[in-house]
């Protein structure tokens, strides 16, 4: 006799029927057994390593017109704090404005004409450091930290008949420039790049049920069977997407104008030109995920785990120049990556088509690779 | 002699290592319905999906309408009309939305007035607005059907079209396939009814991926060398098992209350027959198409069986 009463002993042998069958099912479907072990795998490493909230070896331009041993103890004492990686030594103010609005520097650190002899002669010069703020996260500790670090570079050069300059104020006025996004504002970097990550979501997901849908429904035999060949497909699906793409961008550039108060520095026709050969890109790469998975729940996981490193590694959420170099190469894989600079550099730097050329060169590139993948991977037959 | 719309031969096709069609040839006289019979795995889906190119054809040659099937399957479907067991338009579009993609997907001339001459003989004029998905089984194949000779075909290819159709809608759409065939289209349809196969010039049964036989019913039948006893009765559901049982005969099963016993050697049949139920009145029948295909199957599934 068991313990249990009998109603309670049925229930339970019938709810472990269920178990016992959601088990069976779940192991035979691999994609998704995959996914959930694969997706929090990636979450850990991707968060563990590559995610870092207080961003370290920036990438700096230097720019200054004289060398002396003044000025080497501060680029020292810049680099060894860990912030600062100086990456470019640079003669003309002019071609570093363009490094930083490029994104590939970080800071610009000018030290004027005289600074080391007025420095000498107590004269306080000043050390400018221009920040690109247009991610405020990305800089702030940076920042906070450059004063302190020049201080106490200065404290072991400033010895001797040079101790008296030391006093308590700093023998160096620093400046520093804030540039693009003086107050700091967190939505003036959130607000352009939530555009690429709606895009991102919506796009992908849209398109990757294109084709497993017409598989799932057996429509699949239907079009097979009558004259369309695969390009023509794949563009008619993407097609109508490309205007929901459109109206999601206009509503989001009106949010972020209207509500959020974002500048708008550059050109408009860069900007929505970049948008739609995003969009296009995106949807690509949703067709070819509609061409690998099987159903269209296989479509939505390889969706999520695409898009997942879309939002951690492309500089959206976690400053991409705080990432390890083997993260940023992977970012640098992903189309948003490229789009987060271009809306950034369009919208806050009034970035130029020069300026972005190279951004807007890597999502042709990653278009053209996905949508040829795509195109090999279409089957004109059941096979 | 007349002239081929499929002329096919020793058509293979492997899925991993499972063989599905083992070299099976098909000779198809234009302006003929042919049945393609079989149980099912036999390889009549495969079959026709090679024909139509919407399958590769692993070995094997020849021509559909005219056109190498290996090298020409674009030509092939552009002359065929396919049509599949399960209703394979979109359920989510409504009866006219989707005429309109096949006629405008096939650059049909004089498009939108083909679309509502097609839709007023279907008899769907007034339900045009309607999506695909609310019809009834035998709505949306006579929907399918309309919809895969709209491009009016050379060949047609139905795959189990009438499957879970009611008989009426049935009766319906073999006339539309009469009717399709008297304006000499060409018309290979596979079926598990009798009296579909018995509606068609000739039959080609499949099983285990290799053509049985093939012709006329009376010929089937003929060439079968069945013979057939009947007997009805009380008595007679008792020793079902037991003539089962019985080497000589082929196969027993019912038809209605009485049961059909067939066997390849009538001395051998009579004998057993009488040894195993003497009491039941036995009466000689002519072997019909279902004794003869049902016998094929059990014949079909032994060599598998013994050969494997």
């Amino acid at each position: 006799m068991s313990l249990l009463p009998t109603g309670l002993m049925a229930s339970l042998a019938r709810l472990l029927a269920i178990a016992n069958k959601e088990l069976i099912q779940m192991r035979r479907d691999r994609m998704t057994f995959a996914m959930m072990l694969g997706i929090p795998m990636m979450q850990l490493v991707l968060f563990g390593y590559a995610i870092n909230t207080d961003p370290k070896q920036l990438p700096t331009a230097v720019v200054a017109e004289e060398q002396s041993p003044i000025i080497r103890t501060l680029l020292n004492g810049l680099q060894n704090s860990g912030y600062y990686h100086l990456k470019y030594n640079l003669q003309d103010p002019a071609a570093a404005d363009t490094l930083l609005a490029k994104g590939d520097v970080s800071f610009v650190v000018t030290f004027p004409s005289g600074f080391t002899r007025r420095l000498i002669k107590g004269e306080r010069p000043q050390l400018l450091i221009e920040a690109d703020a247009s991610d405020p996260s990305a800089s702030s500790n940076a920042i906070s930290r450059a004063q302190t670090i020049i201080d106490s570079a200065l404290t072991h050069e400033l010895k001797g008949p040079l101790a008296d300059l030391n006093p308590g104020l700093s023998p160096v006025e620093l400046i520093i420039h804030r540039r693009y996004n003086p107050q700091g504002l967190t939505q003036y970097n959130i607000v352009p790049g939530l555009l690429g990550v709606i895009i991102t979501m919506t796009m992908v997901m849209i398109t990757g049920m294109a084709m497993t849908r017409e598989v799932e429904q057996g429509t699949i035999e239907n079009l097979l069977a009558m004259p369309a060949k695969p390009l023509e497909v794949m563009l008619g699906k993407i097609m109508p997407y490309v205007g929901v793409g459109a109206v999601q961008t206009a509503v989001i550039l009106l949010a972020a104008y209207y509500l959020f108060a974002v500048p708008f520095a550059g050109s408009l026709t860069l900007l929505l030109a970049s948008v739609g050969l995003f969009i296009i890109a995106n949807l690509a790469l949703g067709f070819t995920f509609s061409t690998l998975a099987k159903s269209q729940m296989q479509a939505m996981q390889l969706t999520f785990f695409f898009f997942l490193p879309s939002l951690l590694l492309s500089g959206f959420m976690f400053p991409f120049r705080g990432m390890p170099i083997w993260a940023q190469w992977l970012g640098e894989v992903l189309p948003l990556t490229h789009f987060l600079r271009i809306v950034r550099g369009v919208m806050l730097k009034n970035a130029d088509f020069y300026t972005v050329a190279q951004e807007l060169l890597a999502i042709v590139l990653f278009t053209l690779a996905v949508g040829l993948l795509a195109i090999l991977r279409y089957k004109r037959t059941l096979d | 002699m007349t002239e081929l719309a499929i002329d096919v031969q020793g058509l293979v096709k492997r899925f991993g290592d499972k063989v599905a069609v083992n070299g099976v040839d098909l000779q198809l006289p234009k302006g003929e319905v042919w049945g393609f019979l079989g149980p099912n795995g036999s390889g009549k889906t495969t079959t026709i999906r090679m024909i139509c190119g919407l399958l590769k054809i692993d070995k094997g040659s020849g021509q559909c309408l005219g056109f190498n099937v290996l090298t020409q399957a674009e030509q092939i479907r552009r002359l065929t009309g396919y049509m599949t067991q399960k209703f394979s338009f979109w359920n989510d579009l409504t009866i006219h939305e989707n005429l309109d993609f096949v006629a405008r997907l096939y650059q049909l001339p004089g498009r939108k007035a083909y679309v509502q001459q097609t839709l007023e003989k279907l008899g769907l004029h007034h339900r045009q607005k309607q999506l695909a998905g609310e019809l009834s089984g035998g709505w949306k194949q006579r929907l399918a059907l309309a919809a895969v000779t709209m491009h009016q075909p050379k060949l047609l290819l139905l795959d189990e079209p009438t499957a879970g159709v009611d008989p009426q809608a049935r009766r319906d759409f073999w006339d539309e396939i009469h009717h399709l065939s008297s304006q000499g289209l060409t018309v290979l349809v596979s079926t598990h009814y009798m009296d579909e196969a018995e509606r068609c010039d000739k039959i080609v049964y499949l099983a285990n991926g290799e053509l049985i036989t093939q012709g006329t019913v009376p010929d089937i039948i003929h060439n079968a060398k069945l013979f057939t006893y009947r007997a009805q009765g009380e008595g007679v559901r008792l020793i079902t098992e037991k003539l089962r049982a019985h080497e000589a005969i082929a196969h027993a099963s019912y038809f209605g209350a009485a049961l059909h016993v067939s066997g390849y050697h009538k001395a051998e049949l009579l004998q057993a027959i009488q040894q195993v139920a003497p009491d039941v009145d036995w009466q000689a029948v002519e072997p019909s198409l279902e004794d003869v295909f049902i016998a094929l199957m059990d014949k079909a599934g032994q060599d598998k069986r013994s050969y494997q």
